[in-house]
């Protein structure tokens, strides 16, 4: 009912400006990774490096991109582990 | 040397030439020496806009190629002798230059004129390239809208990779009545997403349209807002500290008298 009546007054529950902002996030999210080729070879060097401290992994095989659903971006890493580094301690 | 500034968007029609147009005059209204570029070869505007249509002799293609030199293309404005015109070549496109000859280009005017504004055509090709490799500083003009925006953040991009740091945002056409009710995005929505710094705001005016049908820029007008707007950009520009003027939605009677008697 009070839904009703905020249409009547042409007030809809959620601001144009909130959806165009909220989709401007959202594109500009897929803009920005895809026009610059070296983005996504520069986080998987970084992550490779960070990881490899801790475990041995396949970097062949390592695969890194954005997964697209309609409301959010998600960065999706598929990193097959081959062994674990024995003894390496979080505080050195 | 004087600065060299590009006016860049990415979008069409956001108001490129109606922003050079009027902070190159509002320069030379404060006594500055001045040349604007139009730097859309096959699409030139800025001359229409500034209202110098029936003067062009020769363009920035026969300076290029030499069949002219730089001063014989240079076009004195009607009303300030510190402004003048270069126009952009209309039967030509945009690969009649290269960005070598552009900056060369600039580099000469920067040591005759205190300020350079470059006018960018629309798009990201040739015409784009040419028109920031000889600029110093860009600004980008934006409007509240998803499109334009996303352009904006694509320009940003690629001035970046192009070693042009810190651009400026003037966000233009601005609606306050639409702002207010929650239909536009407002300033800070817009910088929130793109990150930069900005230079101004210009609230969305009829008379911007009344002085381009006269070739006239509004800047020169001591009261429509959006000249107050540009005023103060070209204020900032020189470094002085004015803060962002209000935009208020004017949707009473007395606020439209305020608009008239502009107090």
């Amino acid at each position: 009912m009070f839904d009703l009546i905020q249409r009547l007054f042409g007030r809809d529950s959620t601001c144009s400006k909130d959806v165009a902002k909220e989709r401007l996030r959202l594109v500009l999210v897929h803009d920005r990774v895809n026009t610059s080729p070296q983005f996504l070879e520069g986080l998987k060097d970084d992550m490779i490096k960070v990881i490899s401290t801790y475990m041995d992994i396949n970097e062949d095989t390592m695969e890194v991109h954005f997964a697209h659903t309609e409301d959010s971006v998600a960065l999706i890493a598929n990193i097959p582990v081959n062994n674990m580094k024995r003894g390496k301690r979080l505080a050195e | 040397m004087g600065d060299v500034i590009v006016i860049t968007s990415g979008k069409g029609g956001v108001g490129k030439t109606t922003t050079t147009a009027n902070i190159g005059t509002g320069f030379a209204l404060m006594g500055k020496k001045v040349v604007l570029i139009d730097a859309d070869i096959g699409l030139r505007n800025l001359d229409v806009v500034m209202g110098l249509e029936n003067r062009i002799v020769y363009d920035l293609v026969d300076v290029v190629e030499g069949n002219c030199r730089l001063k014989q293309a240079l076009i004195r404005d009607k009303r300030y002798d510190s402004l003048y015109l270069l126009p952009a070549a209309q039967t030509r496109d945009k690969n009649a230059v290269n960005p070598e000859q552009m900056k060369q280009l600039c580099t000469e005017l920067a040591q005759d004129f205190d300020i350079v504004i470059i006018d960018c055509p629309a798009g990201i090709e040739q015409g784009f390239k040419n028109a920031i490799s000889g600029a110093s500083q860009a600004i980008i003009v934006t409007t509240p809208e998803v499109s334009a925006v996303r352009d904006a953040d694509r320009i940003i991009g690629l001035l970046e990779s192009e070693g042009k740091h810190n651009p400026k945002l003037i966000i233009n056409r601005i609606r306050p009545n639409m702002v207010k009710k929650g239909d536009m995005m407002d300033i800070d929505d817009i910088i929130e997403i793109l990150a930069i710094d900005l230079l101004g705001i210009i609230p969305d005016d009829d008379y911007i349209i009344i002085s381009t049908n006269r070739g006239e820029p509004a800047v020169a007008n001591p009261v429509s807002a959006a000249s107050t707007a540009y005023k103060n950009i070209v204020r900032r520009l020189t470094g002085e500290n004015v803060p962002l003027m209000k935009i208020e939605a004017n949707d009473g009677f007395f606020s439209r008298l305020k608009k008239v008697f502009n107090f």
